[in-house]
């Protein structure tokens, strides 16, 4: 799925990365634990998270995940949307919940993603 | 045993979990200048993340080298913190002594050290309550 395609299916807001759109993503994660997400890998990965800080972007750098979607009206921090951009990263807002984002993303083919080992 | 090709060195600041991390990122830029394969990248950036997470989280900060040879990636990690009364209860998934602020940012869930093993192929915990913890993890080339 195309990072365009997230963004529509989820009426979600870009917050940086506009350029990056065109971008394909195949699997997702959606948590507020930071260590769930480290458990999990998968190349070319976005992530769901109603969680803001700064380590929610270091997070996703480690995975090497190309996008994160801030669920429930969530606002990055200026502080975090340099770091995306240092990294390449695609920040997207939605004002759904992270249930119904989800659900969105998976009915529309995004599945999940597979346990490292 | 053979000298490492690469050293690098890190103090890991236990005062600001802003900037935890820090360390990680810039041995995963190192290795990519190396030419290490990505998923090897991944493997030791995320082990060593989950590293010094704990050490702000648990011991005020502490030390980490990092040891690239010829035939596997070494993470040492030394701090002086209250220790761990129990490593095996403490390398079980969901086990936690993280306080509930910690857990609201995000961290906490009993995953830190799981995710260590489950990214390096081999990993050794040494402890001593109230002195503080030495940590080695291998990731093999």
């Amino acid at each position: 799925m195309k990072i365009r395609q997230i963004k529509e299916l989820l009426d979600a807001v870009v917050v940086c990365g506009d350029d990056s759109l065109e971008k394909h993503v195949y699997s997702a994660c959606g948590s507020d634990m930071m260590s769930d997400v480290l458990a999990y890998v998968k190349d070319q990965a976005v992530l769901l998270t109603g969680l803001v800080n700064t380590q929610v972007v270091r997070t996703a750098e480690m995975m090497d995940m190309v996008c994160i979607v801030f669920v429930r009206s969530k606002e990055p921090t200026q502080e975090m949307i340099s770091l995306a951009k240092e990294n390449g990263m695609v920040l997207l807002k939605t004002n759904k919940r992270m249930y119904e984002a989800c659900g969105k993303l998976y009915a529309g083919g995004l599945v999940g993603n597979k346990t490292a080992k | 045993m053979s000298e490492a090709a690469v050293a690098l060195h890190f103090n890991v600041d236990g005062e600001d979990f802003t900037s935890a991390g820090q360390a990680s990122v810039q041995v995963k830029k190192s290795l990519r200048q190396l030419g290490i394969d990505s998923e090897i990248i991944r493997k030791v950036s995320i082990a060593m993340y989950e590293g010094e997470i704990n050490m702000v989280i648990h011991a005020g900060g502490g030390e980490a080298h990092v040891l690239i040879y010829e035939d596997r990636i070494e993470i040492k990690l030394d701090d002086h913190g209250p220790g761990i009364a129990n490593i095996e209860m403490a390398m079980q998934e969901g086990w936690s002594t993280a306080p509930d602020n910690i857990r609201s940012l995000g961290f906490g869930a009993g995953m830190g050290l799981p995710n260590m093993k489950r990214y390096t192929d081999d990993m050794k915990i040494d402890s001593v309550v109230g002195e503080g913890t030495h940590i080695v993890m291998t990731v093999n080339l």
